[in-house]
């Protein structure tokens, strides 16, 4: 964020800024199912729209799994869709996922990433969207309100651009419900910035008649898999030179990672989202001491930057790579993909412990223990 | 009473303790008592004057009337930080039962300050939760029941908390009360509250 104090004009949650970024969009549709475990997103949008402040068709269904349905209608039928859950949420979606990146439909989902039950709980951690890591969406990592905002209008765009659904995703509380400084754009920047919504098929253009989801058996369903992983292949470029753009406009750079003092750094922590910020100070604590150490934070999960992520961190002797997540049976989501990045790279030592489970707050000083090598543990407890 | 808002920045750094670069402060409440919206108050007076801020809730359980604790931060510069407030410069209490089961004064040292919804005396609630720091004690029900007709002791309390902590001027607090309150509770009703609040922050 800048530190010019005549641009920090607005504090807002990491909920209501996704929500003033929505509106900005403006979409056509939004399907919704608006209990718990919903976000302040989906309230904050329907006081917009029963204030007329916006046009959109919101869509109250039964379900998280019929609101990612009527997402799958509406894109298919050629109107700009977007959604927003959480949670269970998106553990009840998870089916209709895959049908909207097999259709290769531009839907835009905002999503306070939170544990999954059981035991039951409410809290932030990454579980659900770990979940949903190999359903064919791009996944946008945000450490604050800011990046919310800005992260939002950069993926409606690159949705539209790759023909492939896109998750903005925040930290469930610890971005979702925490109010922070901010800088917005003005309305018709954004509506400049993401342009006119022109899909390329459509249901509802009966002059050019098309079918979404067929039946693709053994003779072809091969290639329409083969095509998503290209789409897939694509996204990271489009995204690059999408947020270059972005930063013309808004002073304000985001890349595939975000490398704070990493460059030279022995010591490089891995992690993703909020905690970066806490990760940051820890950082300059520890400089301060004359440690030598870094942090990158993952912007973009799907795709994976493998290459750049090796090349990143080609100089460092110690990788401590913080999962918010688990995979149970296996070692969690992004030392794997740290990992696999670095294989046959170099031969940095790396380490990979679990933090945050379920709300779990995280503090400085267990972060500077981790870089300093105090810590040994597996849990972050 | 209508003062206008002025662009003058403020410097911070002489009450900012331990030559911290941010305050902290954390609110005891029960759940919907409106802490929340007393802390986002502040903020947004905060972010007028052109300085940087945080606040969140402890994520616990929220259910009316539960304790619940609020985080608030203020800073001249950008808040990286997601940790929750473990060593506040002031905590404030909205309700003197919670003296009971909270240990409200945890991280707070004799230099510090507790600010209290309470019609006990400071020295009263001294000899129950034995603390060597600051007690600021206002009856904001009381205040708001007299002046207001209706129970507000979280926005009454702000003009105690701003007279101590001097964190934000009371005009950034009546201009963010006016711009959240007037449209929803009449003009009549705002500046009832905004009265209370400055009672609170003339109250001794």
């Amino acid at each position: 964020m800048s530190n010019s104090k005549n641009n920090n004009k607005l504090a807002l949650t990491g909920g209501y800024a996704a929500a003033y970024a929505l509106r900005q969009i403006e979409p056509d549709v939004m399907p919704i199912y608006p209990i718990t475990p919903q976000t302040p997103i989906i309230e904050t949008y329907a006081k917009f729209v029963a204030d007329g402040e916006v046009e959109t068709e919101m869509i109250e269904v039964e379900s998280e799994h019929s609101a990612m349905s009527a997402a799958v209608g509406a894109s298919a039928a050629g109107a700009r869709t977007v959604t927003a859950t959480s949670s269970q949420g998106l553990a009840y979606m998870h089916e209709v996922l895959y049908i909207a990146s097999g259709m290769r439909l531009p839907i835009l989902m905002v999503v306070a990433a939170r544990a999954l039950s059981a035991p039951i709980n409410i809290h932030g951690d990454h579980s659900d969207v770990m979940g949903s890591r190999d359903s064919g969406w791009v996944q946008i990592f945000c450490e604050n309100p800011q990046e919310v905002y800005d992260k939002t209008i950069i993926g409606m765009r690159l949705a539209e651009k790759i023909k492939l659904p896109v998750m903005i995703i925040m930290d469930g509380f610890n971005t979702s419900h925490s109010v922070e400084n901010l800088e917005i754009l003005d309305a018709k920047t954004v509506k400049k910035f993401i342009g006119e919504y022109n899909p390329e098929h459509s249901l509802l253009d009966i002059e050019n008649p098309v079918t979404y989801g067929p039946l693709a058996l053994q003779d072809s369903y091969f290639e329409f898999k083969i095509d998503q992983e290209e789409a897939m292949g694509k996204a990271s470029g489009e995204y690059m030179k999408i947020t270059k753009e972005y930063e013309k406009i808004s002073g304000r750079k985001y890349s595939l990672f975000e490398e704070y003092q990493s460059e030279d750094a022995e010591k490089v922590l891995v992690l993703i989202g909020s905690a970066a910020g806490t990760a940051k100070d820890a950082i300059d604590d520890l400089r301060k001491k004359s440690e030598n150490a870094g942090l990158i934070k993952i912007e973009l999960f799907r795709p994976f930057p493998f290459l750049e992520i090796a090349g990143a961190l080609k100089n460092a002797k110690e990788i401590m790579v913080m999962d918010r997540a688990q995979s149970i049976g296996s070692y969690p989501p992004l030392f794997s993909e740290i990992s696999v990045s670095l294989r046959n790279v170099h031969e940095a030592r790396i380490s990979s412990m679990v933090y945050g489970l379920g709300g779990r707050d995280v503090f400085k000083k267990q972060i500077e223990r981790i870089l300093e090598g105090k810590f040994k543990e597996k849990y972050l407890t | 009473m209508m003062v206008l808002y002025t662009n003058k920045k403020i410097c911070y750094t002489d009450f900012m303790k331990y030559h911290k670069d941010t305050i902290e402060i954390i609110f005891f409440a029960r759940g919907g008592q409106g802490a929340k919206t007393a802390a986002e108050i502040i903020a947004q007076a905060a972010v007028l004057e052109g300085n940087f801020v945080q606040t969140f809730p402890n994520f616990g359980p929220e259910r009316s009337g539960a304790p619940t604790k609020t985080y608030l931060r203020i800073s001249n510069q950008a808040i990286r930080t997601k940790e929750p407030v473990v060593d506040p410069d002031a905590v404030v209490v909205l309700d003197d039962t919670l003296l009971d089961s909270q240990k409200v004064t945890e991280g707070l040292d004799k230099n510090e300050a507790l600010i209290i919804n309470s019609t006990k005396s400071p020295h009263e609630i001294r000899d129950r939760i034995r603390f060597d720091g600051k007690i600021h004690a206002v009856d904001a029900n009381g205040i708001s029941m007299s002046i207001v007709g209706q129970p507000r002791p979280n926005t009454v309390i702000l003009g105690k908390i701003i007279k101590v902590m001097e964190v934000v001027k009371l005009e950034s607090i009546l201009e963010e009360f006016r711009k959240i309150f007037e449209e929803k509770i009449g003009r009549e009703n705002c500046e009832k509250n905004i009265l209370a609040i400055e009672k609170a922050y003339d109250s001794i």
